[in-house]
C-alpha cells in the first residue's frame, strides 16, 4: 500500500493483498514517534542488543558497530533503550519536539 | 452414469463435498446441519476422500480455519447453522474480504432467543451484507447441485467471493429425498482444477494477506467487492447453464413458474416455494392467473432481472422466511421494493413474514395469500405495504374462510 501516486480500485490488487514483497521498508512509520532515541556512540560497546529487539529494525548497523537509528521507521517504543546494558546506558529517550529543535531529524 | 439415491439434504451436501474433493474442511457440529460434517467425517475417516479435517473447537475457529487454508491456496469448505453462523460472522467479513473463494453449506434455522433448532431464515439474513454470495436452495437435488456449482462460482477469476449455500433446516437438511448424484468424475472435470492466483504457500513469490488498510485505501477494497458482486450474476447464470448443458439440470438466478401471463404472484426463497408451486397448479386448473417466482441468488440481488421478470403483474406478494424488526418489512421484500423502483408502473407488493422457527406453512396458508392477492389486483382492497405475519394465530387471512379464489 505504498507509492507516491495513489491507485484506483481498479489497479490494486483484489482483497488489499500485497504483492511486493518488504515493501515496509517505503512506508514511513517514523512520524508516530514522540520519543526518540539517541545514541551516546562514545559509550556504546556495540553488544548489538538494541539491535537484537528493535521490532522496527531501526538500529543502523555498519561493520558489526552500531552507527545510529533509522528515524524515518523508528516509532520510538524505547526497547532499545530498555535493554541496552545497565553499566552502559548509552541510549536515552528525549523528547521528539526536543529533538528536533536541538538538531533537526537525523543525529 | 448418475446414480439415483434417497438421502436427507445434509447427507446430499456431503456427497458434493466428497466429489469436490477440498483440500480442507474445518468444522463444528451445529443442529441442523450436523449431519452435513458427521458424513463427511466418515468419508475421510473410511479413507473415500482425501480432505484434511479439521474438528475445531467453534465455529469463529472453523471459518478462520478456512480462511488460513484458502489464502495458502487450497479449496476450503465447512458447514454451519443458527448460532454457529452467527459465531462466524466476524471471520465471514475477513473471508469475502479477503476474496477467498470458501465454500459453505448452511442449513438454515432460527436464531435464540427463545431457544429453537428449526427452520427459517434468520441465520442468513443475517449474514447479507457480509460480502458473501448466497443461492437458496429448494430442495436436496438442488443442495447438491448448487454446492457443485458454487465451486465455480467463487473461484471465477471476475468473482472470488466466498458461496453459502442455503437450505431450510430439518425441512430439506433432514426430509429424506430422491437425489440423482453424478459420477467422481464428472464432478471433478466440473469444478476444474483450483488455481489461486496468489497462494500464501508459493514461496517464490510472496504475497501478505491482510495488511491494515487505512482511510487512504478502504474504500477501494470495498468497491472491487461491489464490483465483483455486479459480476456475480452473470457467471451464476453461465455456471447454472453450463451446469444444464452437461448434466440436464438448469440453474439461474431465479426460477418462474407460470409467470409469463400471470396476474398475481409470490416471491419466496426455499423449500416454501415447493409448496407455492402446487398452490399455483391448483388455482391454474381454477383459471386463475397464478404465477410464482422462486429466487435463488438473494446475494448478489438481481434487481433488475427481477424487476423485468414482474413489471407485468398487477400485485406481489413477497413471502420471508425472517424479520427484519424496525424495518418497513422482511429483508426479501425491502430489497423487491428497491427493485422495483425504477418502474414505471409497478405491481402492487405485499409482505408476509412466514415460517418462523419452524412454524408449517401449510397450502391453504399460501391460498389465502393468492386471494388476497387477486382482491388487491381487483381495486377491493388497497395495497396496503404492511409486513404482516402469516400463520400467527391472529392472522386476520388465516381467519378469512378458503373459498374459491
Amino acid at each position: 500500500m505504498s507509492g507516491d501516486a495513489k491507485r484506483g480500485w481498479r489497479d490494486l490488487p483484489l482483497g488489499a493483498l500485497i504483492l511486493d514483497a518488504g515493501n515496509a521498508e517505503g512506508y514511513s512509520t517514523g512520524d508516530w514517534r514522540t520519543l526518540r532515541p539517541v545514541i551516546d556512540l562514545q559509550k556504546c560497546t556495540h553488544c548489538m542488543l538494541c539491535w537484537f529487539f528493535c521490532p522496527d529494525s531501526s538500529i543502523l548497523v555498519q561493520e558489526r558497530r552500531v552507527v545510529g537509528v533509522d528515524l524515518e521507521h523508528c516509532k520510538g517504543c524505547g526497547i532499545c533503550a530498555a535493554v541496552c546494558p545497565v553499566k552502559i546506558r548509552a541510549i536515552s529517550m528525549v523528547e521528539e519536539a526536543e529533538a528536533v529543535r536541538a538538531g533537526g531529524d537525523r543525529e | 452414469m448418475s446414480r439415483v439415491v434417497a438421502l436427507t439434504g445434509n447427507q446430499a451436501a456431503a456427497e458434493a463435498m466428497r466429489q469436490i474433493r477440498p483440500e480442507v474442511c474445518a468444522a463444528y457440529p451445529i443442529t441442523p446441519s450436523t449431519q452435513v460434517m458427521e458424513t463427511f467425517a466418515q468419508f475421510v475417516a473410511d479413507g473415500i476422500v482425501d480432505t484434511e479435517l479439521i474438528t475445531v473447537e467453534s465455529e469463529h475457529s472453523a471459518m478462520s480455519a478456512c480462511v488460513g487454508a484458502a489464502a495458502a491456496g487450497g479449496r476450503a469448505m465447512t458447514a454451519t447453522s443458527s448460532q454457529g453462523l452467527a459465531l462466524m460472522h466476524e471471520v465471514l467479513y475477513v473471508t469475502s474480504g479477503l476474496r477467498l473463494p470458501v465454500v459453505m453449506a448452511v442449513a438454515t434455522r432460527a436464531l435464540s432467543a427463545p431457544i429453537n433448532i428449526h427452520g427459517d431464515h434468520s441465520d442468513t439474513m443475517g449474514s447479507r451484507d457480509a460480502g458473501w454470495i448466497q443461492l437458496y436452495a429448494e430442495d436436496g437435488q438442488e443442495v447438491y447441485d448448487s454446492l457443485l456449482q458454487a465451486v465455480r462460482i467463487a473461484e471465477h477469476p471476475q468473482v472470488l467471493l466466498p458461496v453459502m449455500v442455503c437450505f431450510d433446516g430439518f425441512t430439506t437438511s433432514h426430509t429424506i429425498e430422491r437425489v440423482q448424484f453424478l459420477e467422481d468424475a464428472e464432478v471433478q472435470a466440473f469444478v476444474g482444477e483450483y488455481r489461486p492466483a496468489h497462494p500464501l504457500l508459493d514461496l517464490k513469490r510472496p504475497v501478505t494477506y491482510g495488511p491494515l488498510v487505512l482511510p487512504d485505501y478502504f474504500t477501494e477494497i470495498k468497491r472491487q467487492q461491489r464490483e465483483a458482486m455486479s459480476q456475480a450474476p452473470r457467471v451464476i447464470q453461465e455456471v447454472g447453464k453450463a451446469f444444464g448443458d452437461r448434466f440436464g439440470r438448469f440453474y439461474g438466478l431465479f426460477e418462474a413458474s407460470h409467470l409469463d401471463d400471470a396476474q398475481v404472484a409470490i416471491l419466496i426463497m426455499g423449500s416454501a416455494a415447493g409448496t407455492a408451486r402446487g398452490v399455483v397448479e391448483g388455482l391454474r386448473q381454477e383459471g386463475v392467473k397464478a404465477g410464482l417466482l422462486k429466487l435463488r441468488a438473494f446475494r448478489p440481488f438481481p434487481a433488475e432481472e427481477l424487476a423485468a421478470a414482474l413489471a407485468h403483474l398487477q400485485a406481489v406478494a413477497v413471502l420471508d422466511r425472517a424479520d427484519s424488526p424496525g424495518s418497513p418489512g422482511g429483508p426479501l421484500f425491502t430489497d423487491l421494493r428497491a427493485a422495483l423502483d425504477g418502474l414505471q408502473a409497478r405491481p402492487a407488493v405485499l409482505n408476509y413474514v412466514y415460517g418462523l422457527g419452524g412454524r408449517d406453512i401449510l397450502p391453504e396458508d399460501i391460498r389465502r395469500v393468492y386471494q388476497r392477492l387477486l382482491r388487491v389486483a381487483a381495486g377491493e382492497e388497497g395495497d396496503t405495504a404492511v409486513c404482516e405475519y402469516l400463520t400467527l394465530r391472529e392472522d386476520p387471512i388465516r381467519l378469512a374462510p378458503v373459498g374459491g379464489a
